[in-house]
């Protein structure tokens, strides 16, 4: 590295060369903004825009009209409310809605439950270990997550092992007084199969932001609160869960809002009482054709997620701001 | 006396609560790979009772036409998907963290993190219908391989800009400033001193949209078009029709390529982060 640099050594050493540097980037770095800026802009804000224009749009045939058309010199605006009015007048989408924010949270609380602990321990367990233990959360989030959640059909329908566990544990008449299933022996395409999917997909996303966040807490200051006479109990009420908040909220929303809208974990997983959303869409658009319909049920969608993910969009953007 | 056993039995059972919450999450993430791996061998028709040790399923995937297209289309795609997203993201790290201020940042980091939680059914809707729209007006582009790309490379740039955007943060400005003061141009700089500190962060970048592409149902789905079905989507209508042994195989085949591909990759970085850690130490120290 060192003989390289003295190679590109000039003979005339700059007087100022930052602000040569950055006179001579000004044109590329326009570019490196402007290129993904522009991108993003085409790809991902203007679809957007896109399907709310569609959502009030007439379908005809085998498209939906333009907005704007011109007959006879005069511009007529067609604006169709009417697929709105459907969502919430029709039970099926109001119920559907409620489901999918319904079992986003408990898998949310879920994961949470599972994965704070998880996490904790990772963080306290030694330093030279914890590269393996996250790579080892890491790998089954690298390899295929269509097939890790089809694998799951295999363990809880009849014969499988996680259906031969639980009822050896004889845990199923619980399940069955939570209504998480219907019967004994019926564990697949149920809500228990659909949020035992759903939590173990999801797992990662909350287990990774949580330790990067709980490893690097100052441990001294548990030390601190000992000595002040705290019990461990209270000093991890009071110290470690406040200063892992971030964690919590970024974890949270990288589960819950994926969740409300997903597809393939319920349509491999779940049954016939756990339509959600994601499945809605899919259908109005693939099955029905109707694209102005599937363009108002992705709107009303967005609107219900939209606080959580302008919350996570500012926890992220802080948390950029923050290691600068 | 006594207070002392307590908290001595005390710590022994909060270690012993670690080491099995541990192990029992362990347990979980890893549980349905192992059955996958275990039944794909298994001779009986039902995947997932034991019926004697075969490889027929193996043998049956190299004639199953419908899997080896998908497989093909399926690599390049990703293949092209990991180099776009490295690239672009590679430009929208730079832009984050080293422009604090620019017009419109705001705007610009919430689109590079939305496409991470944003539900996928919504962003493969919203893509498809600009696409088509654009398509009326311009004649191009026909669903098929370059749609399902446009597609990957929005959610690989999004993983892409967060991998890069934490190392190009981490990395040390002075080693930067030091290149400038020794007369290095900037493009010198950049390509001999900020590139190959980023490289093991573009290695992992690289991968993980790789794998991501290789693993979308979702967005493959609308973005298709008629001849163009990727691998996952062939796995999923079958998945859907319900349990099938010769999933079983691929996924095995699957599974353990990208678990070695990782491995690998990742013990490979760990190696050369300890040789320029040692450099930049022994560099400082003379």
């Amino acid at each position: 590295m060192q003989s390289t640099l003295k190679t590109t050594q000039r003979p005339t050493p700059m007087p100022t060369p930052k602000r040569t540097l950055g006179a001579r980037l000004r044109s590329g770095q326009a570019l490196v903004i402007g290129l993904p800026y522009a991108w993003l802009l085409v790809f991902f804000l203007l679809p957007f825009l896109i399907v709310m224009k569609i959502s009030v749009s007439e379908m005809d045939v085998a498209h939906f009209q333009d907005l704007f058309t011109w007959s006879d010199g005069v511009l007529q605006l067609r604006l169709k409310l009417s697929n709105y009015l459907f969502i919430t007048e029709d039970d099926l989408y109001f119920k559907t809605y409620l489901n999918s924010l319904k079992y986003a949270a408990i898998t949310t609380l879920l994961c949470l439950l599972v994965g704070y602990p998880f996490s904790y321990y990772m963080a306290r367990a030694g330093k030279a270990l914890q590269p393996a233990l996250v790579m080892l959360v890491m790998l089954p989030f690298w390899t295929s997550f269509l097939l890790r959640v089809y694998a799951w059909k295999g363990l809880l329908s009849e014969g499988g092992w996680v259906a031969g566990w639980l009822s050896a544990l004889g845990v199923e008449p619980l399940l069955v007084q939570l209504g998480l299933i219907p019967a004994q022996g019926q564990l697949m395409n149920t809500p228990f199969s659909l949020v035992l999917g759903m939590v173990y997909t999801y797992l990662p996303f909350m287990v990774l932001p949580l330790f990067a966040n709980l490893s690097k807490m100052d441990l001294r200051l548990l030390e601190a609160a000992a000595d002040l006479g705290a019990s461990p109990w209270s000093a991890f009420w009071r110290i470690t869960v406040p200063l892992s908040v971030s964690g919590i909220v970024a974890g949270s929303m990288l589960v819950f809002i994926p969740c409300v809208g997903e597809f393939v974990i319920p349509e491999l997983l779940g049954g016939p009482s756990t339509l959600m959303i994601g499945r809605v869409l899919w259908d109005e658009f693939f099955s029905n054709n109707d694209w102005p319909m599937a363009s108002s049920v992705a709107v009303v969608m967005i609107l219900l997620i939209i606080v959580p993910l302008a919350w996570f969009n500012q926890v992220q953007a802080k948390a950029q701001e923050g290691a600068q | 006396m006594s207070r002392l056993t307590t908290a001595g039995l005390m710590t022994r059972l909060s270690r012993l609560l670690s080491l099995a919450w541990l192990a029992g999450g362990y347990l979980f993430l890893y549980l349905p790979i192992a059955a996958l791996v275990l039944y794909s061998f298994s001779a009986s028709e039902l995947p997932n009772t034991w019926g004697g040790f075969t490889l027929k399923w193996y043998a049956a995937l190299g004639h199953d036409q419908e899997l080896l297209d998908g497989l093909a289309l399926s690599l390049k795609i990703a293949f092209a998907t990991a180099w776009g997203s490295v690239l672009i993201g590679t430009a929208a790290a730079w832009a984050l963290v080293k422009h604090p201020r620019f017009r419109g940042r705001t705007l610009f980091s919430g689109m590079v993190n939305a496409p991470l939680v944003m539900p996928e059914v919504i962003v493969g809707l919203s893509l498809l219908l600009m696409l088509v729209s654009m398509q009326r007006w311009l004649g191009f582009p026909e669903r098929g391989a370059l749609t399902i790309w446009l597609g990957h490379l929005l959610l690989g740039l999004a993983y892409a800009t967060v991998v890069l955007q934490a190392r190009l943060k981490g990395l040390n400005p002075q080693l930067e400033e030091a290149a400038m003061d020794l007369g290095a141009r900037p493009g010198e700089v950049f390509f001999l001193v900020t590139l190959p500190g980023l490289a093991p962060s573009l290695v992992s970048a690289w991968l993980l949209t790789f794998t991501i592409s290789l693993d979308d149902v979702v967005l493959s789905a609308f973005l298709s078009g008629p001849g163009s079905t990727t691998l996952p989507l062939a796995i999923f209508s079958r998945a859907r029709l319900g349990l099938s042994p010769d999933i079983n195989a691929v996924a095995t085949v699957i599974i353990s390529v990208v678990a070695s591909g990782v491995v690998l990759a990742s013990y490979l970085i760990a190696r050369r982060e300890r040789r320029l850690a040692a450099e930049i130490a022994a560099a400082q120290h003379a």
